[in-house]
């Protein structure tokens, strides 16, 4: 490449930057933009999984055709696990944005903790669907939504064990790791929230249909 | 007022040592290594514009041959097998290959430099984006080359699409190409939303943010929320296909309409995501070339914010000849109606603009005037097409492959090859040849028309899409060779607009910074712009910076030593944070890599996601580890 100039305009300083914070939490920051855009696609993804069940469950007079109803005991488990989890996860919230690191080792270890049961109740919250993708429509729907859910419990337990590691190493203490802690957090409330209207549509709409 | 620090810029180092200092802290390493680490927007954003033409390239020669082969009746250039290819790799190719990633490439080059930040959000993101998108191009044309090309249509319909009617790989390659590209279009979705909500420079309220920047806001939107739909969809069929779930299978409770709704819920927002773009495109050649401010600012971003909106409710106008329930029909007709409204909008502002304006007819300003002319066309059988009686009549005939070139050639790539021509100085330092640019302009705009205009009238005269040969008296032949004459004419215009970029490579008229008198922030640093993007941070004290005033305004203090941003405020860009930006890295290649491996295998074998995963989280956590000594340095 060539011809590259200079600017050719006089500049004027009109003001200094310097003095502004080197980082900031929450909405400030640009880890939790992208951390919303990535929530705005998932939920999009799970709301259109949903969807999709409930489009294929018009098609059928009976609704699961021909199989057992799956067994609430291990769902509603692990919905009252992960609705309990939402209050250690804002404590972690708040410490990490008071970027205490005592308390912050504390509650990410909590949490990893929970992520890992919450694991082992999913699996055999998978056998008490009573059904196999490759049973029907049904079967398809309903382990494809679970997977889903999976795929980001998985996800945020993974990144919670590398923040682990990270918290007690020489990397914990400093400002940009808190906002890492913060943002993970946030993403821990979106797996929380998204669980309770697939909780509703796997176990109570094939009841009521 | 901050010390004079020797680390920071400020009036009290002189241009030339700020510049080098800042070059040594932004720039790529030399050679190979700087191309694969590199996390340049302008680096990243070229590649993807290349990567793009190319593949509009190969895909313009899939379309060549299709209109040789109907040139006359009953001829046998190529036989049914190769033509189902032909028309996919074409629809596939210039959809997810070309017009998204050519849109948000432009988008990924310029949105940084016109509102006036050093670096794009998520560099690594991004970086890692391009690298999916080509592993995914390259998968399609290679299945292709090995003549196992998808054969099912852009839209892969089941059942047509499903384990019993396309058995073999190739509709297999297709679903996982969609995953592809749609990761990386995601990717660069969540990167430029950071980037227009986060770094424009202090100053830069909402209400001053250009109109293109507008535009690919408003596209990255659609993005994050219309392409969930087509993955949720790909996904579905190739697990019906590969591992035996009934998505689509209504003989287990499935149902093929499902994979109509999924499809089209992106499929018509996508036509909007390739669109917006090009508006905005329209309005900065408009402004340029008026040399005044678009009428109505306020209206046409509002009419931006109405399209994208309304264009999520008109999927089913895609499905009238299904048999869904009239009630639903007479909505998406009145949708489908509707959003002609803010686009109508937009066309009476670019005319008030000329109007009050001192028009300069260069060749981008032809291209806009040909965009308004073709798209207007295509607009105005759009609205016929809405109507479910005249659609159940042309439905899959020429007439609706001539509506739908209208509006997609009319409305992306007319001001796409404006902003070609428009942009070009800036990304090289040269401008391209005035003349040779007119001559490929009329020849595109005659070409086009003599190519596409006939189709209105074949598809009235029955002529169905998708028939790789035709029987001659059904009153078709002089009408299709007369398109395959057009065709001629648009390579033509094309391979000339190739010629003219190789010969302003080597010896064009040098462009200087701003050779057009442009407002807009990009036109305030070199052309090409150096690694950095501006030497010092401007302030924005107006809607058109380079116009508002002789001088530029800039801040003073930020690091020279490490790379580093200014994050300002969302609504008034009043200046909030300095945040550093990630330094070069192999991880996002070696991430992609391990993606795109994982993808490619698990068309053989399901278990190739559960093994793939583990590399992936390897490349992954390498990636974010913090890299410890530079960073503990700026946290002290």
């Amino acid at each position: 490449m060539s011809a590259r100039d200079l600017d050719e305009r006089p500049l004027q300083f009109m003001g200094d930057l310097s003095h502004l914070e080197d980082h900031g939490h929450s909405h400030r920051s640009l880890t939790w933009w992208g951390m919303m855009g990535l929530i705005c696609v998932e939920a999009t993804a799970l709301g259109l999984a949903v969807v999709a069940y409930l489009y294929l469950s018009t098609h059928e007079q009976q609704w699961p055709p021909a199989y057992l109803l799956p067994d609430p005991g291990w769902g509603t488990a692990f919905t009252v696990i992960v609705l309990l989890s939402f209050v250690p996860n804002m404590l972690l919230d708040k410490r990490a944005q008071q970027e205490k690191l005592g308390p912050v080792r504390l509650w990410i270890v909590v949490m990893t903790v929970i992520g890992f049961i919450l694991v082992v109740i999913r699996y055999f919250e998978f056998r008490s669907m009573h059904v196999a993708w490759s049973d029907s429509a049904y079967g398809s729907a309903v382990i494809v939504l679970l997977g889903l859910h999976t795929v980001h419990l998985v996800t945020d337990l993974y990144d919670s064990i590398v923040l682990v590691v990270l918290m007690f190493t020489r990397h914990g203490d400093t400002g940009r790791r808190y906002v890492d802690v913060a943002e993970n957090a946030i993403y821990w409330n979106f797996v929380i929230y998204v669980w309770v209207p697939i909780y509703v549509v796997l176990y109570f709409v094939p009841r009521w249909l | 007022m901050s010390a004079q620090s020797p680390s920071l810029d400020g009036e009290w180092l002189d241009e030339s040592a700020t510049r080098q200092r800042l070059e040594k802290t932004w720039d790529d390493a030399p050679g190979l290594w700087g191309a694969l680490t590199t996390l340049d927007h302008k680096r990243v954003g070229l590649r993807y514009i290349v990567t793009a033409f190319g593949f509009f390239g190969l895909a313009g020669v899939a379309a060549f041959v299709m209109r040789l082969q109907l040139a006359h009746a009953e001829n046998d250039l190529v036989g049914p097998d190769l033509y189902n290819q032909l028309f996919t790799m074409h629809g596939s190719t210039m959809m997810f290959l070309f017009a998204v990633p050519i849109m948000q490439a432009v988008g990924i080059y310029f949105v940084p430099l016109m509102v006036g930040t050093r670096a794009i959000s998520f560099p690594r993101l991004l970086a890692f984006s391009y690298w999916i998108y080509l592993f995914g191009g390259l998968l399609l044309w290679t299945a292709f080359f090995l003549n196992i090309g998808p054969d099912a249509g852009w839209f892969a319909y089941v059942p047509l699409s499903g384990p019993q009617y396309s058995p073999g790989k190739r509709v297999d390659i297709w679903a996982q190409m969609i995953t592809y590209t749609e990761l990386s279009s995601i990717a660069v979705a969540v990167s430029t939303i950071a980037t227009i909500f986060k770094q424009r420079a202090p100053g830069m309220a909402l209400n001053r943010v250009p109109l293109f920047v507008w535009a690919i806001l408003v596209m990255s939107f659609m993005v994050l929320f219309a392409m969930p739909s087509v993955m949720i969809g790909s996904s579905f069929l190739i697990m019906d296909r590969l591992v035996g779930t009934h998505f689509f299978n209504p003989a287990e409770g499935g149902d093929a309409l499902l994979w109509q709704h999924l499809f089209w819920f992106f499929g018509h927002p996508e036509v909007y995501i390739i669109f917006i773009p090009a508006l905005g495109m329209v309005s900065s050649i408009v402004q340029t070339f008026s040399r005044r401010p678009v009428f109505g600012y306020p209206l046409m971003v509002l009419s931006l914010i109405a399209t994208s909106l309304f264009a999520f409710g008109l999927w089913v106008h895609h499905m009238f000849a299904t048999g869904l329930p009239r009630l639903g029909n007479s909505f998406y007709t009145a949708a489908s109606m509707v959003i002609a409204i803010p686009t109508g909008i937009q066309i009476f502002g670019w005319i008030a603009t000329v109007w009050l304006g001192k028009p300069r007819f260069t060749t981008p300003f032809l291209f806009i005037i040909g965009f308004i002319v073709v798209f207007v066309i295509g607009g105005l059988t759009g609205v016929m097409l809405a109507s479910v009686p005249l659609d159940l009549q042309v439905h899959d005939t020429y007439f609706v492959v001539a509506h739908f070139h209208y509006v997609l050639i009319g409305g992306g790539v007319f001001p796409l090859l404006g902003a070609v021509y428009y942009w070009f100085p800036k990304i090289t330092g040269r401008l391209l040849d005035e003349r040779l640019g007119k001559l490929n302009f009329w020849l595109f705009f005659i070409g086009f028309n003599v190519t596409f205009f006939p189709m209105h009238y074949l598809g009235l005269a029955g002529m169905p899409r998708r028939v790789y040969t035709y029987s001659s008296g059904l009153g078709w032949d002089g009408l299709n060779l007369l398109a395959t004459g057009g065709a001629v004419l648009i390579a033509i215009s094309l391979l000339l607009l190739a010629f003219n970029i190789v010969r302003s490579l080597r010896s064009g008229a040098a462009a200087g910074a701003n050779p057009w008198d442009a407002d807009t922030l990009e036109w305030a640093t070199s052309s090409p712009p150096l690694s950095f993007n501006f030497t010092h941070i401007p302030l924005v004290t107006g809607s058109h910076p380079l116009w508002d005033s002789e001088r530029l305004h800039v801040m003073r203090g930020l690091r020279l030593d490490e790379r580093e941003l200014v994050l300002t405020t969302v609504l008034d860009a009043q200046p909030d944070l300095r945040e550093p930006s990630v330094p070069p890295s192999i991880w996002p290649f070696l991430a992609a890599i391990a993606v795109g491996t994982m993808f490619v295998t698990s068309i053989f074998s399901p278990w190739a996601v559960i093994v793939g995963a583990i590399p992936i989280a390897i490349t992954l956590t390498a990636w974010f580890w913090p890299k410890s000594a530079a960073e503990e340095e700026i946290e002290q």
